[in-house]
């Protein structure tokens, strides 16, 4: 049953397995190494690197809601030339592809993160984080606009030797804009969604549970969403997409094929079975045959006629 | 680390909203770690302190203050809970700790362990300074104990520390029990002093605490996403401004090491 080929080819991700947990929700990795071989990860998508170290926001960070949570962490992490001394040659041990997810305050920030990164080897392809819901400049402020998205995207690819994905938000009245602004700037893919805004009071205090009041809501209870968003955009647009929001299971996985994604990743569910990643993809392939498909192309195959 | 499904072998209440889990699992914990439980259909596990591990027992000593506490305390004997542990960077009970990182760097001179420790807990902070108590005996050192309550009907623990041939001296803020006033007022009128002090408790008392003590430890509580280092949920910062994980670099801090 292990036999089946889960390898998916995506520009400068040659990945083994579609399954990538998503950024944020994994470090850098090395809290996971302590559980099992990452190496049998398709990719990662490492925490947001910033040209400058960023502090984040005051806490509470996090809060639980219905079937998923709230951050607002603020895209904390130490900055470019810290990531590349000490997190890159740690990753760099495992065989498995690194999506650098990349966010900045300006549009200078991103190309500065991006010319630091171009020829190191241990990257092999850029996310553009323009859908972050917590920071006060940058982030989602460049993502929910098309002519802004598109015009990031251009300076990006402009300067980047790697391909480089661009990572959506949900909080937008048309989705499907922002992704064709982003692929006719050239964008080498998509990944969606990033998390949805949501805010929680405390009765206790009276007060919004999260410092910063509002926060991304992520979780089994935006999946419906992200599939939605992911099936919009997969049938208008010719790049891939990588499919991310609530997913648990290899069921959730297949969901999201059907939808259109070329492969996925995993996000908060890695808070709550810290080895869901593995699991998925020792489970995928009996999920796939439980459903009738032989194969992933077998599963594109439905998705196209859906 | 490791997820298991532990028994639950009783969940007794012991004070007021205050419950005693005992779980059968041999899960090795180090004094002052934490282990998040998976709290029926919620979605974040929940960070618990250990209070005590020994012959495969794992004890859990809890407060209800919200939902996931409150599922916890509908636990009945033979149910299967899921806990993910041991986490975090604990108390250093030994010189032999003392290699262990950042929070864990012996206080005072390095190559001297402490002749005595005092144990300041406060509430629902006094549970991990149980197996804390123990292990400090281990080592042969003397151990002694003040907690702090809001009330009598808050008071648990006794017992706990009874079987380590300790009687803690105890404070509670009105007064129905011991020395009516904050821990530090009790550890006045007991006249209690030692080399090193270790305190877990509400954040008001370790501030004060902080401000007494130089040599010592500190356990945070903190909402908590992942519990493992990776999610930046819970930081804390440090005087110079960067901030380290409650989660991975503590629960428990060296005075000084953290901003309160």
């Amino acid at each position: 049953m292990n036999a089946m080929d889960l390898s998916v080819k995506l520009p400068g991700l040659d990945l083994k397995n579609p399954v990538i947990p998503a950024s944020g929700c994994f470090g850098y990795g090395r809290e996971y190494a302590q559980l099992y071989d990452l190496s049998l990860l398709g990719g990662i998508a490492i925490k947001s690197v910033s040209a400058a170290p960023r502090a984040g926001n005051p806490t509470p960070r996090v809060a639980d809601t219905p079937m998923g949570m709230l951050n607002a962490i603020g895209l904390q992490n130490k900055g470019v030339d810290y990531v590349m001394e000490h997190e890159l040659p740690f990753l760099a041990q495992y065989d498995t592809k690194v999506l650098c997810n990349v966010a900045g305050s300006t549009e200078e920030d991103y190309v500065k993160v991006i010319e630091a990164l171009n020829d190191d080897p241990r990257v092999h392809a850029f996310e553009l984080n323009i859908s972050c819901p917590n920071v006060k400049h940058g982030g989602m402020g460049l993502g929910t606009d098309p002519e802004l998205a598109a015009h990031i995207t251009q300076m990006c690819k402009a300067v980047s030797r790697k391909p480089v994905y661009v990572k959506l938000s949900p909080n937008v009245t048309d989705i499907v804009a922002i992704a064709r602004a982003v692929e006719a700037a050239g964008a080498d893919g998509l990944v969606m969604i990033n998390t949805l805004l949501g805010m929680q009071m405390d009765l206790k205090s009276g007060k919004p549970l999260l410092a910063n009041k509002t926060g991304g809501l992520s979780g089994p209870a935006v999946k419906p969403v992200g599939i939605r968003c992911v099936y919009q955009c997969a049938r208008a647009v010719n790049i891939p997409i990588i499919g991310c929001g609530g997913i648990t299971c290899a069921e959730d996985v297949l969901e999201y094929l059907l939808a259109g994604a070329a492969a996925v990743e995993v996000g908060c569910a890695n808070f709550t079975d810290p080895w869901v990643c593995p699991k998925i993809i020792e489970e995928l392939p009996g999920v796939l045959q439980k459903y009738g498909y032989d194969s992933l192309e077998a599963v594109r195959e439905r998705s196209r006629q859906i | 680390m490791k997820d298991e499904k532990a028994r639950v072998l009783s969940n007794v209440p012991i004070a007021r909203d205050v419950w005693k889990l005992d779980l059968e699992t041999d899960m090795a914990c180090e004094p002052g770690q934490f282990v998040e439980v998976k709290c029926g259909g919620l979605f974040l596990r929940r960070p618990i302190s250990v209070c005590e591990a020994r012959n495969g027992v794992l004890t859990l000593i809890y407060k209800v203050v919200g939902r996931g506490t409150d599922w916890m305390s509908g636990l009945e004997q033979g149910q299967k809970v899921d806990v993910f542990g041991p986490l975090g960077t604990g108390f250093p009970t030994s010189r032999a700790d003392s290699s262990r990182g950042i929070s864990a760097q012996p206080v005072g001179n390095e190559e001297q362990q402490p002749e005595s420790v005092l144990l300041i807990g406060g509430g629902v902070g006094v549970p991990p300074l149980v197996m804390t108590a123990r292990k400090l005996q281990e080592q042969g050192i003397r151990v002694q104990a003040v907690l702090g309550f809001n009330s009598a009907v808050d008071v648990f623990g006794l017992d706990l520390f009874a079987g380590l041939g300790i009687e803690p001296v105890i404070a509670t803020m009105d007064g129905t029990v011991g020395t009516k006033g904050t821990v530090l007022d009790a550890i006045d009128a007991a006249g209690l002093d030692a080399d090193v002090v270790m305190s877990c408790g509400p954040l008001p008392m370790l501030r004060a605490v902080c401000t007494r003590y130089e040599n010592g430890y500190v356990s945070l509580e903190s909402r908590m996403a992942c519990g493992l280092g990776a999610c930046m949920g819970c930081v804390v910062k440090t005087p110079d401004g960067s901030q380290l994980r409650v989660c991975k670099d503590g629960p428990v801090f060296r005075i000084g090491e953290v901003v309160l």
